[in-house]
C-alpha cells in the first residue's frame, strides 16, 4: 500500500470516528468532548515537509469545523501543531527529522519516552489553543483550566486506545 | 529587493503559518456575526448531504420514542375535532363552519412546515441543528423553530436544501419567555453547562414562582407563537445584585433524542418588519 494511499484511507477512517461516533455519544461531563482527530497530524510521516504539513493541517481542521459549524477554530488549533510538530521532533530525536524517511511517530520509532512526550506536548497544545479560543469568547479561568486538563486527558486515553487499534508497524526496521 | 526575497525564503514556513492563523481566525470571529458566508452556504450542502445518511441509519434507534412522541401529539390533535366533542346541551350546538371563521375574520398568523433533523449536538458551548429543508421549500432564516413537545430554536442561515438553526442550546441564543400561568416576563439563555437545563432570568421577585411551574414563549414575540413551551421550573435561586430571580428549567424537548421539527412561519412577519422599518425611521 502506498503511503499516500495509506494516509488517505486513514484520514476518512479517524473523520468518520470523529464526527459520526465520537461526537454523537452522550456526553461524559458537561465539558468533555472527546477528540482525537488531530492524530492524524500527528501520525503523519517524519519526512513531509513544514509547509505541506501546515497546510494538510488547516485542511484537516476545515473538515472538522464543517461539521462542528465553527469555521476556523479546528483549524487554527491544527495549523499551530503543524507548525510547532517539526520542531518537537528535532528535540526530542537525535537524528535530522527528515532522514527518517518513510517512516512515522511511533514508540518503536521514537522510543516510548519520547513518544508520549511528543503526544502529551502536542494534545496539550492543541487543547489549549481550542480551549483559549473558546475562552475568550465565554467563560472563567477556571473553567478553562479544568476543561484543558479533563479534555486532554480523554484525548491522550483515547490516542493509546487508537495507537493498539490501528498497529502501525515500522516496516523499514 | 534581493533581500526582501532572501527573508521571504529564510521565513516562508512562518509567513505561512501566520497567514492561515489569520485566515482561520478571520473566519472563526467573522462566523458569529455573518452566517451567510459562502463557506457557509458551501459546507452546509456538503455536510448536510452526509450527515443526510448517517441519519438515516441513526434515526432508527430512536424509532419508538419518536413514534410515542408522534402519537402523544397526533392524539392532542384529534381531540380538538369537532368530532370529538359532544354538546352538553341541546339548545347548544357547536358549528364547525367556514362561515362561522370568516364571520369573526379570525385568519391564520402561523403556517407549520415539517422537516427532519439531520444533525444535531448538544455537548459543544454553540449547537446548531441542521434541518433538511432550505430557500427552495420556502424556508428564511429568522424562523422559529418548535419540536413535539417545545420549543428547539431560530433559524440562522438557508442553504438550497438545508437550514441551520441555532439551537435554545446556544450561548447567544436568547428567547423572550413567560411563565404559563400568567406574568413573569423574562429571558431565557443558556449556561453552557448542562444540556438538559436553561436558565430563566430577569423575572421580578415579587412573582410567586413554583417548582414545576410551565415556562413558554411570550406573546410579546413576533417570531415565536406564543404559548410554545420551553421548559419546566427546575431550581429556584434568588439573584442577589438585583430583584429578580435566576431560574433552572428542564427543558421540555429532550434535545438528546429530538429528530422532528416543525419549522413555523409567521404570515403577518413582513407586514410587521415593514411597520418596524418605518417607525425606525421616523
Amino acid at each position: 500500500m502506498s503511503l499516500l494511499f495509506k494516509n488517505i484511507i486513514r484520514f476518512l477512517l479517524i473523520m468518520f470516528i470523529q464526527i459520526f461516533m465520537l461526537n454523537k455519544i452522550p456526553p461524559l461531563h458537561q465539558f468533555i468532548v472527546p477528540s482525537f482527530y488531530f492524530v492524524f497530524i500527528l501520525w503523519l510521516p517524519f519526512k513531509i515537509g513544514r509547509t505541506a504539513l501546515l497546510f494538510i493541517g488547516f485542511a484537516t481542521g476545515m473538515v472538522v469545523d464543517m461539521f462542528f459549524k465553527t469555521p476556523g477554530l479546528h483549524a487554527a488549533a491544527c495549523v499551530l501543531i503543524a507548525f510547532a510538530r517539526p520542531s518537537l521532533i528535532n528535540l526530542l530525536l537525535p537524528k535530522e527529522a527528515t532522514d527518517w524517511g518513510n517512516e512515522e511517530p511511533t514508540k518503536k520509532t521514537m522510543g516510548s519516552l519520547p513518544y508520549t512526550t511528543y503526544l502529551i506536548i502536542l494534545t496539550l497544545l492543541h487543547h489549549f489553543y481550542l480551549i483559549l479560543l473558546e475562552w475568550m469568547q465565554f467563560g472563567s479561568f477556571l473553567y478553562f483550566i479544568s476543561k484543558l486538563v479533563a479534555t486532554s486527558l480523554v484525548s491522550l486515553l483515547l490516542i493509546l486506545i487508537a495507537d493498539l487499534f490501528f498497529n502501525r508497524k515500522s516496516r523499514l526496521r | 529587493m534581493r533581500n526582501v526575497f532572501l527573508f521571504l525564503k529564510r521565513y516562508s514556513v512562518l509567513i505561512i503559518f501566520l497567514v492561515l492563523q489569520g485566515l482561520a481566525l478571520s473566519m472563526l470571529f467573522s462566523y458569529n456575526r455573518f452566517h451567510q458566508t459562502t463557506y457557509g452556504i458551501f459546507s452546509n450542502e456538503v455536510a448536510g448531504s452526509l450527515n443526510k445518511r448517517v441519519n438515516k441509519v441513526e434515526s432508527f434507534f430512536t424509532l419508538s420514542e419518536q413514534n410515542q412522541a408522534l402519537r402523544k401529539q397526533n392524539a392532542a390533535l384529534l381531540s380538538y375535532l369537532p368530532s370529538g366533542s359532544v354538546s352538553p346541551d341541546t339548545s347548544f350546538l357547536v358549528v364547525s363552519d367556514t362561515i362561522a371563521v370568516d364571520s369573526l375574520k379570525s385568519y391564520r398568523q402561523y403556517q407549520y412546515f415539517d422537516a427532519k433533523i439531520i444533525s444535531n449536538s448538544v455537548f459543544l458551548q454553540q449547537n446548531y441543528i441542521v434541518l433538511h429543508r432550505g430557500s427552495v421549500q420556502g424556508i428564511v432564516s429568522n424562523m422559529a423553530v418548535v419540536g413535539t413537545d417545545g420549543l428547539i430554536g431560530t433559524v440562522i442561515s438557508v442553504s438550497e436544501n438545508m437550514a441551520i438553526v441555532m439551537s435554545l442550546l446556544h450561548r447567544q441564543s436568547k428567547v423572550i419567555a413567560v411563565l404559563k400561568k400568567g406574568s413573569g416576563l423574562g429571558e431565557v439563555t443558556w449556561d453552557g453547562k448542562d444540556p438538559r437545563f436553561l436558565v430563566l432570568s430577569k423575572v421580578p421577585k415579587t412573582i410567586v414562582v413554583k417548582k414545576g411551574d410551565t415556562v413558554v414563549s411570550s406573546p410579546y414575540s413576533d417570531k415565536f407563537p406564543p404559548g410554545i413551551p420551553i421548559g419546566y421550573v427546575e431550581k429556584i435561586d434568588q439573584d442577589q445584585e438585583t430583584n429578580t430571580y435566576k431560574l433552572k428549567i428542564r427543558t421540555a424537548v429532550d434535545f438528546y433524542a429530538v429528530q422532528h421539527a416543525y419549522i413555523v412561519k409567521n404570515l403577518l412577519q413582513e407586514e410587521i418588519d415593514q411597520l418596524k422599518s418605518t417607525a425606525i425611521k421616523e
